[in-house]
């Protein structure tokens, strides 16, 4: 990106004048201003290689006499435009103020002709078997630009097919054109440079350094920029067409970084999750531990059916039961950054009902100075915000086993916590009232009076405030289990019943409607306007807090970060 | 507007009802002495032609391989959405491992697909055909949902032009002998 963006150059692109921001990259300036520049090596977050050619166009600049300086002009008093004898690549210059570059001349499109057939020459033609097929930029551009039959009558290349380059990637090396963009990936973002080629000419093969593999946590990246097929995630491998499937915008909960995602699934069933573009947040990567999230849909140990002291009841009798535990009370709260912007207002809606304290389990652990932050929770700041915590919470719940013994509390409401790990004996536990909200079943589930199973971030819409105070916000990738209601639904439902004053399960807009007139940080707002990218909320009144993220990726703390306490989660 | 037709009064030779009589006597007697149209069925079966479009069937080729790689353009392109794969990969040490990709399972509910053929057409890999059989029953839904086996015993083998991954198997085994052009 341009060091500085605010300054405007004009360029020309096919004898349309554009205003660009200055020094942009010729490739992203044109698709700034809506014209294509085909490519493959060039990726907006690696450095520039140069090295794929399908980007070339006829570049040319004003033209000045090179004795005086003085600006060449043409008969209609107009500057001359010095048009470069060959082509140039685009993704190697940037914008100049008057640079002209032509994109569909016919010398720009036999350029692209030549590169797709050099290309064609040795690759294998086996779209029916590669996962890419559908995402390729190949397939794309030969349809574009491609000649439509092949000239080759010599024996193609041999390469191998099935090379494991670590856990979760395999290479097939006849597809790869070689563009080096996870070489590059792995050698300036990741900085672990195993991957490199060897041999020469068309005989170049891609290679992981000998003794070493593609292990790190960010290893499916490659895959994602890989434009052909050659590297394939062996966990979506031969699994689906990408055509089947719809994207949808998500956040990952893997930590407070907060991550864009794309949940891709297909007649309810998840397939893969991808990283979504947010500049501000994680550019175009994603942690590969946080593409495996989607598992736990479909995880042995979900949990289904609404049940009270263990006996399967409906969902309407387990809410009923629940808002009569928490109505005789004396009640708490048990949550965490896990919840959504939306259920911690709820919560806190109903800590205003039926009074009661809230407490906050912490979930820290290591963090890796990238995208994966020191906290696993998405929302430890919406907790902040929502007002239902003013201090971090600790890892265990103390004061409320002190309150349990003292009799103070009878009714404990816990939100997917597991409250033994909190610190909370199972004998205390069978004593209390336990309503359990959750997904999946842990020791404290077997517990619980009354558990409530409720959905997933896949499952159901919502919004995060990630560590940088940034308001982000996931939509509901599948449809939710068979006879489960989002979170939301449920708390409003055990809300009307405690307060006797039953309103209709609320929308989305309907819910930030009254969440943007009841809390002042997040006035203006609504569900719409989160957008996809976000909304940085001004954290400034939190800057004092101790939060455990140390610098990541677009994160600096404001304090030294507290020191965690291990690596329990 | 409603239009007025008149109606012209009968002539006499048609109020004799002779010629019309005669002409249906015509028809008969031709029809009667000539060569004969219909045919014995079940007893009797037509010729079907090699283009007919009768049920979609998978093909093994003439080396038994199947030829299914599961890239589902068939499910794709499949006008009433018979066409369900669940596409699966040909495990390591399987003589065919360097085909990679067979299905797990290539259902096809008869009783939505329409016989239009878009399937075989769309095949990259000639492994789906519409052969000749047309006459098919069936006493639940669940037995008219043809699975992979079923497909494979209907298609049986059709003749193969172009071995392409024969030809792929042969460059590599080529290749691994130091014969190859790498």
């Amino acid at each position: 990106m341009p060091e500085d963006a605010s300054k405007l150059v004009n360029i020309n692109i096919d004898g349309q004048d554009y205003k660009v921001p200055a020094g942009m990259n010729m490739v992203d300036a044109a698709s700034y201003c809506g014209v294509e520049i085909p490519h493959y090596c060039y990726h907006p977050k690696l450095t520039v290689a140069g090295n794929c050619r399908m980007c070339l166009v006829e570049m040319g600049t004003p033209m000045r006499d090179r004795s005086t300086g003085e600006p060449v002009l043409d008969e209609n008093g107009v500057q001359k435009i010095g048009w470069m004898p060959k082509p140039a690549i685009a993704c190697a210059s940037n914008a100049t103020p008057g640079l002209h570059i032509r994109t569909n001349s016919d010398l720009t499109k036999a350029c692209r002709t030549g590169v797709m057939e050099f290309l064609l020459v040795n690759h294998p033609l086996d779209c029916p078997i590669c996962d890419q097929a559908g995402e390729c930029r190949l397939q794309e551009f030969a349809t574009d630009y491609g000649r439509g039959y092949s000239r080759f009558v010599e024996e193609k290349n041999v390469k191998p097919k099935r090379t494991v380059l670590g856990p979760r990637v395999i290479l097939d090396d006849e597809r790869c054109i070689l563009c080096s963009r996870c070489v590059r990936f792995t050698e300036e973002i990741d900085e672990n440079p195993v991957l490199g080629f060897t041999q020469r000419g068309s005989h170049s093969t891609l290679t992981c350094y000998p003794g070493q593999e593609l292990d790190s946590n960010y290893s499916l990246n490659t895959v994602d920029i890989c434009p052909v097929g050659a590297l394939t995630s062996t966990d979506f491998r031969f699994k689906m067409r990408v055509w089947f499937l719809k994207p949808v915008n998500s956040i990952c909960t893997e930590s407070s970084a907060g991550v864009n995602t794309e949940v891709w699934s297909r007649e309810g069933k998840i397939y893969r999750i991808t990283p979504r573009r947010n500049d501000a947040v994680n550019d175009t990567w994603m942690a590969d531990s946080g593409r495996a999230l989607y598992k736990q849909v479909e995880a042995e140990s979900r949990m289904k059916l609404p049940r009270i002291s263990g006996n399967q009841v409906s969902l309407a009798e387990a809410i009923e039961r629940a808002a009569e535990l928490i109505k005789s009370g004396p009640t708490a709260y048990v949550a965490s950054g896990k919840l959504s912007v939306e259920e911690q207002f709820l919560l806190g809606k109903l800590a205003k009902v039926k009074p009661g304290s809230v407490y906050f389990v912490d979930h820290s652990r290591e963090g890796d100075s990238r995208l994966i932050s020191e906290d696993a929770t998405p929302n430890l700041r919406g907790g902040l915000v929502t007002g239902l915590i003013s201090e971090l919470p600790g890892e265990r719940l103390d004061a409320l086993a002190d309150a349990l013994k003292a009799g103070e509390v009878k009714t404990v409401v816990s939100f997917g916590e597991n409250l033994i790990n909190a610190g909370i004996g199972p004998e205390l536990l069978k004593k209390t009232d336990l309503v359990y909200l959750g997904t999946h079943r842990n020791d404290t589930t077997d517990l619980a009076r009354v558990l409530i199973p409720t959905l997933t971030v896949f499952e159901k819409a919502g919004s995060f405030i990630n560590r940088q105070f940034r308001l982000q916000r996931f939509l509901q990738a599948v449809p939710g289990l068979a006879g489960l209601l989002p979170d939301v639904v449920v708390l409003t439902r055990i809300l009307g019943d405690i307060s006797g004053d039953k309103t209709p399960d609320p929308s989305m807009t309907e819910l930030w409607a009254e969440i943007a007139q009841a809390i002042p940080a997040l006035k203006d707002l609504s569900f719409a306007k989160i957008g996809d990218s976000g909304v940085e909320l001004d954290g400034s009144a939190y800057d004092n807090l101790p939060f455990h993220e140390k610098p990541g990726w677009h994160y600096e703390p404001k304090l030294e970060p507290a020191t965690t306490s291990g690596s329990s989660f | 507007m409603a239009k007025v037709l008149e109606r012209k009064p009968l002539t006499f030779a048609e109020k004799t009802y002779l010629p019309q009589v005669l002409g249906g006597l015509k028809i008969t007697f031709k029809n009667m002495l000539g060569k004969k149209v219909t045919m014995e069925y079940p007893e009797e079966r037509p010729n079907i032609p090699d283009n007919y479009r009768g049920v979609p069937t998978l093909v093994h080729d003439p080396n038994g391989r199947e030829k299914c790689v599961s890239c589902q353009l068939c499910e794709f392109v499949c006008p009433p959405k018979a066409i369900r794969i669940t596409p699966g990969s040909i495990p390591e040490g399987d003589e065919h491992e360097h085909v990679e990709k067979a299905p797990q399972d290539f259902e096809i509910n008869m009783l939505r697909c329409i016989y239009c053929g878009m399937c075989q057409e769309v095949c990259p890999e000639e492994a789906i055909f519409l052969q000749d059989v047309y006459s098919l029953v069936g006493t639940s839904r669940e037995e008219l949902v043809f699975h992979k086996k079923k497909l494979y015993e209907l298609g049986g083998t059709r003749p193969d032009q172009h071995y392409k991954w024969d030809v792929k198997k042969a460059a590599e085994e080529e290749a691994l002998a130091g014969n190859g052009h790498h």
